[in-house]
């Protein structure tokens, strides 16, 4: 600290900047802590208490489509819940970031009736509630959709009914583990000899043909292994036995009202980002791309959607956070989400603050990974200027 | 054009208007060509999207003008504006939209007098005085053209209007409408002809139009308590709370975040990056259950929807938080340093200098959370809200209109209300990003 001197005199302590700011920042804090406290005792007063061994105790519910036991304790059910909610998560945001990507590159088409089109879909779904969107999905399935007895079989791959809809899927038909396992293989060669044979267009200048390269490994694997193996993988075609759906994956109306709510709404939100994106690359480099002779495609592919790519993927990540915030919103259609299954915990009996508590922490955890996960991405996006 | 032959160099040549690129409009068969069948891909797209496009609008349309019944609707349009408001008391909700439209469009005008843009050459001088004169013009064309101008730029509201106004049984509200739009336009008028000196002060007018508007609808006898308010009325009242309660708190927080002392940044920090990484839902649920008990046990909790609007708040101040910092990232440092240099204190310094700029930079955002928040405000559902979604299940349980499938009848209505508000709201937002220039530089 500096020595005062005479021809600069030490102000008083009131006047003294260093004083004040440390005195400042004390204040704040007593007053955030006491603020704290005082609500704290307000809540022991009421005899509010922040106990978690209900979550030891047995749930008492079942979760559709799960394994969830009424016998299983509550953190097993909330726990099933938070595995629902990253199951939407994960579907919805894939789902969400192909067809956002694919509206978006169709509202700058030269085609007026898919530019119109993609337009009209982005701004009605855009302008309203993502519940309403979700509830809309719901009671319009509900309306439409018919019995489970005379569901609508459409060519054994998809079953439509008001309580169950089937999916078909892939059933494993013997040696599928060692198929899974040589799939894994191809891909770990095919990634790196697709990288090297990059490298080697880079050096030479000649096409290199990495994708040929890489996808024609695990094409050979795949197509060789399929019959090697003799049908390692079959098909598992849904159908309507006993007034429930075998084979292929069974999905409740809650679950798809959800996803294709969410994926509808964050859809059109993904579909403005791509959009902008694409607009805000400088028309100067479509314009030089094109001065050395590129085609449009090549244009698009080589010059602009890179750049795009670099300015659309963090406001897509947020998307990507909000549609998994979102999922929260299914408990307004009984979907077994994680607070969907709080709020069936609180209404058996289970003390609530804790409940939510817990709910919220979990929520707090899955923010917290995506947005880390944002920040590596941008981190490896970044543009390194010298 | 004479070039003059003498100081060429020493004085600049006056800019010479460039002459319009000639208009060639096309004609019909080479609209169709170049827009719709460019290759044989394009026309083969055009055929399946129109196909997909036809089949969607005949399916849409016919269920629009045939198949649904909108008797639901029409029986019921005072649940979904008003939700349970006592019919003696509409007024109450009359008086305060008066007030409400009135100073909004008193302030609104003033800002949009204080943000046009500054004059910058002789040409947009002239374009200028070319628009004012136009606007001076009340003839039947310059009417006409006014007219439709406006009717591009607010389509959507006066769409959900009409269709609203198209349901009700008597033309009183219609009047009333007409009403709204004419106050609002003349309060509109005003606030832009206001003296610089009081257009910086309008935002008060909104304040206390709010405090107006509250008092006429709950105070005196026969007055109706927030508990009872439901439908349209209790989205727009709990956006217009949530978002007047939560800019004080966002501004301070994004302050504090910007602030040079650890304390605040790490208190700030958390508040904001904790309050964003959970849904609203959770914190509705939260605040219903909890904000009870954090009053002494001598004080009557809050009713539920003081709990809910203060969850809202503190969840929309996280949000306004990170858009305001936004804004005060924007502020080139060369600003602050410049109102050190001539003595400014710190306090001054935001005051006068950095805060009048964020802001106004972050004024789109601000517009587009508000739209988010009275999109949220259907979450009021979940946590047992009288609000446009509970309506439209309600009335799908009366006697008349049970069983028969008509929800997605009542939920089409609320959409369109919701589209209709987010939609002007977010058009207007994008003409206040171009006319700012966010984002130019």
């Amino acid at each position: 600290m500096a020595t005062p001197t005479a021809t600069s005199p030490r102000p008083p302590l009131w006047r003294d900047v260093r004083v004040l700011r440390v005195a400042f920042q004390v204040a704040v804090l007593a007053a955030v802590v006491a603020l704290v406290a005082y609500l704290y005792d307000n809540l022991r007063a009421n005899d509010v208490e922040f106990d978690f061994d209900f979550l030891d105790q047995q749930a008492g519910f079942r979760i559709a489509y799960t394994d969830m036991k009424p016998s299983d304790t509550v953190l097993d059910a909330i726990l099933t819940g938070l595995r629902n909610t990253i199951t939407v998560a994960l579907i919805g945001n894939a789902l969400t970031l192909v067809l956002g990507t694919l509206l978006g590159i169709a509202r700058l088409s030269g085609n007026w009736l898919v530019r119109r089109a993609a337009g009209a879909y982005v701004e009605t779904l855009r302008n309203v509630p993502p519940l309403l969107v979700i509830v809309l999905v719901n009671s319009a399935a509900l309306a439409a959709l018919p019995p489970i007895q005379e569901a609508n079989e459409v060519g054994g791959v998809l079953v439509l009914s008001v309580s169950e809809f089937g999916i078909v899927s892939l059933r494993d038909g013997g040696n599928g583990g060692l198929y899974a396992a040589l799939l894994v293989a191809a891909l770990a060669t095919a990634v790196p000899l697709g990288v090297w044979r990059g490298r080697v267009e880079e050096r030479t200048g000649a096409p290199a043909r990495r994708w040929a390269w890489g996808g024609g490994v695990i094409l050979a694997v795949a197509v060789g292994g399929y019959v090697a193996l003799s049908a390692p993988v079959v098909l598992s075609h849904p159908e309507v036995v006993d007034l429930s759906i075998e084979g292929g994956v069974r999905m409740g109306l809650p679950f798809v009202a959800v996803l294709v709510g969410l994926v509808l709404y964050t859809s059109s939100h993904v579909a403005e980002i791509v959009r902008g994106s694409i607009l805000a690359v400088p028309k100067g480099q479509t314009e030089a791309a094109g001065a050395i002779g590129l085609t449009s495609s090549q244009r698009l592919r080589h010059v602009v959607l890179p750049q795009a790519f670099r300015i659309a993927t963090p406001p897509i990540i947020n998307q990507f956070l909000n549609l998994t915030k979102n999922t929260s919103l299914g408990v307004a259609v009984a979907f077994a989400e994680l607070m969907g299954v709080t709020n069936t915990v609180i209404g058996n009996g289970h003390p609530a603050i804790p409940s939510i508590l817990v709910a919220m922490g979990l929520y707090l955890v899955l923010s917290l990974v995506i947005s880390m996960t944002a920040n590596l991405v941008h981190h490896r996006l970044r543009l390194v200027e010298r | 054009m004479v070039i003059p032959t003498s100081d060429v160099l020493a004085e600049p040549l006056a800019p010479v208007p460039e002459p319009e690129p000639p208009v060639r409009g096309l004609s019909p068969p080479e609209w169709v060509r170049a827009n719709l069948a460019s290759t044989p891909l394009n026309a083969a797209l055009t055929a399946v999207i129109g196909a997909v496009v036809a089949w969607a609008v005949y399916r849409l349309g016919r269920w629009v003008f045939v198949t649904a019944d909108w008797a639901i609707v029409r029986v019921n349009l005072r649940l979904f504006m008003v939700g349970r408001f006592p019919a003696d008391e509409l007024w109450r909700l009359w008086v305060a939209g008066y007030v409400l439209v009135g100073t909004v469009g008193l302030a609104a005008g003033a800002l949009r007098e204080t943000l046009r843009r500054p004059v910058t050459s002789e040409a947009d001088a002239v374009a200028g005085a070319a628009s004012v004169g136009a606007d001076a013009a009340w003839t039947p064309a310059g009417l006409g053209r006014r007219g439709a101008s406006v009717v591009h730029r607010f389509w959507p509201a006066l769409l959900g209007i009409v269709v609203v106004l198209g349901f009700t049984r008597t033309p009183l509200p219609a009047l009333g409408a007409v009403g709204l739009v004419v106050v609002g336009t003349a309060a509109w008028v005003l606030g832009a002809r206001l003296p610089a000196r009081v257009r910086r002060w309008t935002w008060l007018a909104v304040v206390a139009g709010l405090v107006a508007a509250l008092q006429v609808i709950i105070a005196g006898d026969g007055g109706v308590g927030w508990d009872d308010w439901g439908g349209l009325q209790l989205a727009v009242a709990a956006t217009l709370a949530g978002i007047a309660l939560a800019f004080p708190l966002g501004l301070l927080l994004a302050l504090g975040r910007r602030s040079s002392l650890p304390a605040m940044r790490v208190v700030s920090i958390a508040y904001i990056e904790a309050f964003r990484a959970v849904p609203l839902v959770t914190l509705l649920f939260l605040g219903n259950f909890m904000i009870g008990f954090l009053f002494p046990t001598t004080v009557e909790p809050p009713s539920l929807l003081v709990r809910a609007v203060i969850a809202i708040t503190l969840f929309e101040a996280a949000y306004i938080a990170e858009i305001v910092r936004g804004g005060l990232q924007a502020v080139p440092r060369g600003q602050f340093e410049a109102a050190q240099a001539v003595g400014l204190p710190p306090t001054k310094v935001m005051r006068l200098v950095v805060l009048p700029q964020a802001l106004r930079a972050v004024i789109p955002a601000m517009v587009g959370q508000f739209i988010s928040l009275f999109k949220d405000t259907s979450l009021l559902f979940i946590v047992g809200f009288f609000e446009l979604l509970r309506v439209s299940e309600v009335v799908t349980l009366q006697d008349e209109f049970r069983g028969q499938g008509l929800r997605p009848v009542a939920l089409a209505f609320v959409g369109l209300i919701y589209w209709a508000g987010c939609s002007t709201m977010s058009r207007e937002s994008q003409r206040l990003e171009r006319r700012l220039g966010v984002g130019e530089r």
